[in-house]
């Protein structure tokens, strides 16, 4: 009788267990890989083996890296400006969008496109349009007699161009999420608040952002952890330059691995980058979790009555 | 306080009427209370009012003045929604003080009268709660609560007692006509629960099908159904309906049916020698049906007891007229065979005769 029970409070995890030893296997190997490569002093002509262990060698030459920490800074600052951008943009157009209009739909299709095109096509569409003599904006400015701009050769207005790339096509994101919570909002709240005299903009402050707020922050942080990676785009339209303008960490890494060919140094540089963005993760579930908690609490209010 | 007038008032969506042309005018001080089966249209007429459904045709008048093109706010409405429809994020002070705080009222005076209401509703200990922390009740109370700060000229009730238990209900339904006691101050009500109706109102509208089937005092309106379909909808139990055909017996005029023969009331034999159609059908309510030793000659009706519902003082028995069922309601005490013929009878002005085809009152 006990054997059986105990048979039959095992067998699930039995059958579980092929495809979790898989994924960790698959999660974990690389991932184990790069914190033991960050220790090495590996160049990509040496079999992992040969390469000489250097503890934590890197991750101190990383502390006295001021290109590092510039490049570290651009990051956040990139990360900063488009999630803010992209949050105040999305969010207000979900805002604006939010009314059955006839065509409305068409329109919210064609909002969400760019997030559909692949990063590489995006960052070379760009490149063309900030194109200093043929591109679409100069030639704009120059048809209407102002000077050229600038948009990729100059340090300053290298970083903006890139931003404003990365809000084209990443807004779209927000918007959908965030037209999808205003969506959920309880039309009747709506309703009572007109009642009790709100007009649109008390109704925007008072119900509508209070009530999406749990989906917006969630939002926020998968723009975020998101933003901290980017790659292609920044690549393809200004490979860093000018100097190291908009030398994004993801950027630095991939050039340190394939150009200076310091495998060793790059994983330090991704750990660094890893557990950044394990700290954001971590931040989003402890989030999830006491808003999960508050709502059991409420149910369990409600259901004492 | 205002005086609310509906002319004409017409509702569609899309090709769908919903509303057939209403017109009603509202006393001062007035309980109106709307009543009429799932899907008559009380709802969109009150939201009409409210101002969050367009006015198709027709007209909305407060004091005279149109106010079909003014915006919720501008109406001086206050509204407790079926569903509650309390903000989730604010606790029961911030939900009840909301348009208050719109306003831009002094925090003092704020404070004191969401107190005050809080004291009448019983909703002192809950201020701090989230609406998701409160019972069904307390929810509706603090919806309530949150009209009654208002202090507008008129409120409007969407159901607001029908997500609550039977004992609860009873105790708001009380709490309600008293507030309109103290308040003094107009209320469109609306519900399907003919009970709520007929204790709240001072005026019933009997809605059917996007129509005003009648409107009046509870009494008037128990006593004289314009209709068959109003007499069948107030009153609990609801009233029998029995087919039959005039006749003339002994000078009297009857109507004479399978298993019962009434003789009408004198005015109403007028009435019906009048009328061609001569196929009627009557109304009799189950309390108005009393059991006769004797066979009366000129009011009777056989009955066959089939259940008898015993509900404390008084017991509904569910009985067979040939095979039409008709259900009587007597005191408890007084106990009848089953399944045996018995007499029964009615007085003659308690019948109500309707023309069986048009169902309209005679
Ligand atoms: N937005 C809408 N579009 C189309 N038809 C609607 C819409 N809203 C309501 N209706 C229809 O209008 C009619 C009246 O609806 P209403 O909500 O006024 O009914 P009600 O009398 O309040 O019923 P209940 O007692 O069930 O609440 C119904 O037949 C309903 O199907
Ligand atoms: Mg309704």
């Amino acid at each position: 009788m006990d054997v059986v029970k105990k048979i039959n409070k095992f067998t699930p995890y039995m059958l579980l267990a092929p495809a979790g030893i898989i994924l960790l296997l698959a999660l974990l190997y690389p991932i184990g890989y790069m914190v033991y490569a960050s220790f090495l002093d590996w160049s990509p002509s040496q079999h992992i083996g040969q390469a000489e262990f250097i503890g934590l060698r890197n991750y101190i030459n990383l502390w006295n890296d001021a290109a590092f920490f510039e490049s570290f800074g651009v990051t956040l600052k990139f990360a900063f400006f488009v999630v803010v951008l992209e949050m105040i943009i999305g969010v207000g157009l979900a805002l604006l969008l939010d009314r059955e209009i006839r065509g409305m739909s068409v329109l919210r299709v064609i909002f969400i496109l760019p997030m559909m095109i692949a990063p590489i096509v995006v960052g070379l569409m760009w490149r063309y349009m900030y194109h200093p003599t043929v591109g679409v904006f100069n030639r704009t400015l120059k048809e209407w007699g102002f000077e050229s701009i600038p948009w990729l050769s100059d340090s300053g207005w290298a970083f903006y161009g890139v931003i404003i790339a990365d809000v084209w096509q990443w807004t779209p994101f927000i918007f959908i999420l965030a037209l999808a919570a205003m969506q959920g909002l309880p039309r009747s709240a709506l309703e009572a608040a007109e009642l009790d005299g709100a007009g649109e903009w008390q109704k925007i402050v008072h119900i509508k952002l209070p009530l999406m707020l749990p989906v917006l922050i969630i939002t926020l942080l998968l723009r975020l952890i998101d933003a901290f990676k980017v790659l292609e785009v920044v690549l393809i339209m200004t490979n860093g330059g000018p100097g190291l303008s908009t030398e994004i960490l993801a950027l630095r890494i991939f050039r340190t691995a394939q150009e200076f060919q310091e495998l060793g140094y790059s994983a330090a540089m991704s750990n660094i980058l890893l557990i950044l963005l394990m700290l954001l993760t971590i931040a989003m579930f402890v989030y999830n979790k006491i808003q999960e908690n508050r709502a059991s609490k409420m149910c369990a209010m409600i259901e004492k009555g | 306080m205002p005086i609310i007038e509906l002319k004409n008032l017409v509702k569609r969506y899309g090709s769908f009427k919903v509303l057939h042309g209403i017109n009603l005018k509202m006393v001062e001080n007035e309980f109106t209370v709307f009543v009429g089966p799932s899907g008559c249209g009380k709802s969109t007429t009150l939201r009409m009012i409210a101002g969050l459904e367009t006015v198709t045709a027709g007209d909305i008048t407060i004091n005279g003045n149109s106010i079909i093109n003014l915006e919720p706010k501008s109406r001086d409405l206050a509204m407790v929604f079926q569903d509650y429809a309390l903000y989730p994020h604010m606790n029961v002070a911030k939900n009840m003080s909301f348009a208050l705080r719109l306003q831009r009222a002094p925090k003092a005076e704020i404070k004191q009268k969401v107190e005050a209401v809080a004291e009448t509703l019983g909703l002192t200990d809950f201020l701090h709660r989230k609406p998701g922390e409160l019972s069904g009740g307390q929810r509706q109370r603090v919806a309530i609560g949150r009209a009654l700060i208002r202090d507008s000229g008129t409120f409007l009730f969407d159901e607001p007692l029908s997500n609550l238990d039977a004992k609860l209900r009873g105790k708001m339904r009380a709490e309600l006509a008293l507030m309109h006691q103290r308040v003094n101050k107009n209320m469109i009500y609306v519900t399907h629960d003919q009970i709520e109706a007929m204790t709240l109102a001072d005026r019933i509208v009997v809605m059917h099908g996007g129509h005003i089937q009648q409107h009046g005092s509870p009494q008037e309106l128990f006593n004289e159904p314009c209709n068959k379909f109003v007499a069948g909808f107030l009153g609990s139990p609801p009233m029998n309906f029995l087919d039959g055909d005039v006749i003339s017996k002994n000078g009297v005029v009857c109507v004479e049916g399978d298993g019962f023969i009434v003789a009408v009331s004198d005015e109403k034999g007028k009435a019906l020698n009048e009328q061609k159609s001569k196929q009627i059908t009557i109304g009799v309510r189950p309390s108005d049906l009393t059991y006769s030793e004797e066979k009366q000659a000129l009011s009777n009706f056989a009955l066959r007891v089939v259940v008898s519902e015993y509900i404390g003082t008084q017991s509904v028995l569910l009985t067979k007229c040939f095979t039409q069922d008709v259900s009587v309601e007597l005191k408890s005490d007084q106990i009848l065979p089953k399944n045996k013929i018995l007499n029964f009878t009615a007085l003659a002005d308690k019948v109500h005769l309707f023309d069986r085809v048009t169902e309209i009152a005679i």
